[in-house]
Order: structure tokens, then sequence, then C-alpha cells
């Protein structure tokens, strides 16, 4: 693809959100950077404005810039990622990030593949011996990652009580959803609705 | 699994055979799935890189399909061993260059691959020659179930399987087939088809995938959307696409060979001249003159060369290849000269009554 300001290789691709209209960009690097300079100037001198950062760059969802330096201070209670990060990087930090900038995250999903909802399999996933039927979604799974944290917070300060209740809530958890080893777990699971949280 | 005996196979993607191989090389689908408990790879410690390593490398080799797979650590690998598996297609150049844990399971046919610990914690891959996608889809469903029963994969009701870039999320899907397309280059029709292309939202890569420039005249055409879709709809919609762009490049090459016979028999014969004769030569040369060699072959002006010959040389002259190969480390230079040694000796072991040597 060439860019769209000269007759180079078009390697920066750039998608910008604004009320109700979606632009995109497809420029090569002398114009990316042109570009994205010209919009880190426009949001002013501002000390909490992100650095315009590769293929997420300057994400704007009609949000002021205050409202946009709040949103980039937002953190996962899982694994602790910001916004900011996510937008500078394009890699978010862990599963439970689709459920936490969920909001966020629609419109971004909805411009890459015109659409919010998956319409395609699902795991198979069957009960262990003597527990209850797993749900479809892996939030609770999901929720140790935060639960591993606060237990080495917690032993950082030398909290032993709330370490050991930690660590037999993430047992607890893992049990329920670990110990399927195949062969127990090789029925597919009755067609039940989930409750997801 | 002795890396050194992959050097002496050809591995799937070229071998050449399977419906369309003339204009498809290999057809392609591979699934990103992650484990639910947990970060995202590039957020993970070094301690949950390995624990998830482990559990992954532990619950796949229980699997059915364990059986049938060779686990290899990647990051115990020397740099030449892990740009040797680039170079077949069975990891990725980034899984190659990242850091940490890592690893990749290997069918013996090397039409399934399972790397661990790349931008997702798994990302399933299964390769079949020529135009097959719905045969490699039958096959990765299967290998996908029998790990998801023993992995909890990371999955939201709405979002589907969950992705570290949204880019893959919802079925994590990318199908893809690799073609050959010299006409269409020759032709300079080649931009047109791929704007085409981009309009129905399928994207055009290189050899080696997202980043790499098209090499040798060969592509790869995937879908660019994982959302809303289930996975045989995308299948179908890479799939149906294929006919279309063989029947556009056999008519660039019907033209070629009714209007400009002279002009391109000229073609094919110079590059293969270069071939039999160069005494130093890169790997992007080569690439490009075998993909010229390839299309003479194909349209009957050369007639002294296998198609499976190309196609392995394609593979056996890449860096990592040739030193294995040669069995030394050679710098740049040398391996110009090697590789230019190798292409000789190989052309001269054919049965062409003209060969120079």
């Amino acid at each position: 693809m060439k860019c769209q300001q000269c007759d180079k290789q078009a390697v920066f691709h750039i998608t910008e959100l604004e009320t109700g209209e979606v632009r995109e960009l497809h420029l090569c690097e002398d114009h990316a950077r042109t570009y994205l300079n010209q919009s880190e100037a426009a949001e002013g001198d501002d000390d909490e404005k992100p650095a315009a950062g590769g293929l997420t760059g300057p994400l704007t969802v009609g949000q002021t810039a205050d409202e946009l330096a709040l949103l980039d201070k937002k953190a996962c209670p899982m694994c602790g990622i910001t916004f900011f990060e996510f937008r500078n990087q394009g890699r978010l930090g862990c599963p439970h990030d689709y459920a936490h900038f969920e909001k966020e995250l629609e419109p971004l999903i909805a411009n890459i593949h015109g659409a919010t909802q998956h319409t395609g399999r699902k795991p198979e996933r069957a009960a262990a011996e003597g527990t209850a039927a797993r749900p479809e979604g892996t939030e609770e799974l999901t929720s140790v990652i935060g639960m591993r944290r606060s237990m080495q917070e917690a032993i950082a300060c030398e909290d032993y009580e709330k370490a050991r209740e930690s660590r037999d809530a993430i047992r607890g958890i893992e049990d329920r959803w670990l110990c399927g080893t195949g062969r127990d777990a090789a029925t597919p699971k009755a067609d039940t609705p989930t409750n997801e949280t | 699994m002795k890396l050194d005996s992959l050097t002496d196979a050809v591995g799937e993607w070229l071998r050449g055979t399977g419906p369309e191989s003339d204009i498809v090389m290999s057809s392609r689908v591979r699934l990103a799935r992650n484990v639910a408990q947990y970060p995202f790879v590039s957020r993970m410690s070094e301690q949950d890189r390995a624990e998830a390593e482990r559990f992954l490398r532990e619950r796949i080799a229980a699997a059915p399909v364990g059986s049938q797979l060779e686990y290899i650590d990647v990051g115990r690998l020397e740099e030449i061993d892990r740009q040797l598996l680039v170079e077949r297609q069975l990891i990725s150049r980034e899984h190659a260059d990242a850091q940490g844990a890592r690893g990749v399971a290997i069918d013996g046919l090397e039409q399934v691959s399972l790397m661990i610990n790349e931008e997702d914690h798994l990302r399933i891959q299964c390769m079949h020659s020529g135009l097959d996608l719905r045969g490699a889809w039958e096959q990765i469903k299967v290998v996908d179930d029998q790990i998801g029963r023993v992995v909890p994969y990371a999955f939201h009701p709405r979002w589907g399987y969950l992705t570290a870039c949204p880019t893959n999320v919802g079925t994590g899907i990318r199908v893809s087939v690799m073609l050959h397309l010299p006409a269409l280059v020759i032709t300079r029709q080649i931009d047109k088809v791929f704007r085409s292309l981009h309009k129905i939202s399928l994207a055009v890569r290189g050899l080696y995938g997202e980043g790499s420039q098209a090499m040798g005249d060969f592509y790869q055409i995937s879908n660019q959307t994982t959302l809303g879709k289930t996975e045989e709809e995308l299948v179908e919609q890479v799939g149906d696409v294929v006919p279309v762009l063989i029947d556009y490049e056999r008519r660039a090459r019907e033209f070629l060979v009714r209007e400009t016979q002279q002009n391109v028999h000229d073609q094919v014969s110079r590059a293969y001249g270069i071939l039999r004769t160069a005494q130093t030569i890169t790997a992007e040369e080569t690439m490009q003159l075998l993909s010229r060699v390839r299309m003479g072959v194909l349209l009957g002006l050369i007639g002294d060369v296998k198609i499976a010959d190309i196609n392995s040389l394609l593979v056996r002259t890449q860096p990592a290849h040739l030193q294995k190969l040669r069995g030394v480390e050679l710098d740049t230079k040398d391996r110009n000269i090697e590789r230019a040694r190798y292409l000789r000796r190989h052309f001269e072991g054919g049965t062409s009554p003209a060969s120079p040597n």
C-alpha cells in the first residue's frame, strides 16, 4: 500500500476515532512522523499528554484532554497495566483487560473487526469429578493473577495471615479449574447457560 | 528431534504437491490461544514465563496429539538453529528473537507446530502443501479441541478467545495461503490485485509473514478480521478468493507465452543460466531467479528441472540451511560463495546436455 501523501510504501497505518467518525491513514515513515508531531502539538503542552506511540498512536474517542489523562491512569486490578501502557505497546496485559477496559476497547475493536460479538467456536469445558460445571468464561480463573499479586504484597509486608488467605483462595480456584487431566475431562459439558461475572 | 535431520527433509510447505500446487505453495491455519491464569506474555515476569511454559508443555504432552510431537526448547537453541526453524516456517521471527522461556512442539511431517510463549501463550499452526485450507482447518480443530480440554483457554462470552493484541481477538484464527504469482508481477497487475484484496479486508504479506518483504514473487494472503465471523466463514473468505487469483495468474502466464514468448523464454533462460554459473550470489537474488525458473518449468520452457527440486532449493539456499548443510558457520560474503557453489553443484547433477560446468 502506498503512502497517502507520496509514492513511498505506507508503513504506518493509523486509525483515528473521532466522535461518530472513523478515519484511516496510511503513511510512510516521514509523513507519519510529521502527522504524529502535529497531532501531539495540537494537544497542547499538557504534561500528562501521552507520547505518540506506534500504531495505537493518538487515540481520541471524543474525550477531552483531562478525560484522556484520567483514562490513561486507569489500571487493571489483575495485571496492573494502565490504558496508557496499552496504547503505547499495542498489547494488553492479561485476559481481564477485556472486561476492565471494555468501554474503551469497544470502539477500537469495532473499528478493527467491524463487529463486537464473538460468533465462533467456544471451549468445551467439562467438570472434573465431583465439582460443578465450569462456566464458559474464564474470569474466575483469571482472578488468581490479582490474588497472586496481593499474596506477594502481603508477604513483603510480613502479613502472613493475609498471605495464607490469598494462597488458599488461589488453591480453591485452581483446584476447580486445573485438576482435569484430559481423561476425566473428555466429555463435553452440558449445554447450560453461563453465569458470567 | 535432531535439528540436523530437518535439513535433510524438505518440510510440508515446500513439498510441492497437493491441489493447484503450481500456484499455491501452501495453505496454513493458525490459532492464537492464552491460558486464563497467567498475564499475557509481554506482561509476564520471568517466573510467570517459565511456569506457563512448563504448564503448557506438560499438558500438551498429556493430550492425545502429544505423542506425535517433538518438543524443542527454543530458549536454549543456538541462534543458527532458531533461524533454521524460522526458514522452515515452524516458528516466527519474533519467537526466534524473543527472550526467556519458550518452545515449540512439531510433528514429524512438519504440518503441526505449537509455539509456546510467542505473542500469545500458545500459537497452534497447521500447514498443508498446495491448496487445502479445509484439510488444514479440520486438522487444527482436532488439535485445538484436544488441548482445550486440558488447558483452560482464556475466553469471554462476548469477546471470544482473548488475545494479547485486540487484532486477533474472537476466533484467534489466521487463515492464509502462500501463492507464487510471477506472471502477475511481470505483467504489472499485482498492485491492482492487492488493492482489490484490501477492499475485501484480506491482508497481503511477504514470504515470512508480518513485516516481511515479498521475495521471489511469493505472497501470503490472509484474513484481517477475527471477530464477528465463525472460523468456517473466515476459512471460506480466504478460500473463495484463491480460485480467482489462480485464474488471474494462469491467464497472465498464458498471456506471457502467447504475446511475449521470446521475451519470457529469454528471461527464464537467463535466470537459469545465472543460477548454474554464478560464483557468488545473495539469498534475495537466488530467490528471485528460482522464482523465474519455477515459472519457466511450469510453462514448459525449461525441461530438465523438477518443481520439487526448485522448492527444496528455495529453502536450502537460505542462510541457516546453507550453513547447516555445509557444517560450518559462514559470514555473509562466504555464504554467498557457498550458495553459488551449492547451486552449481545441484544443477550439475541435472541432465541438461548444455551444462556449462
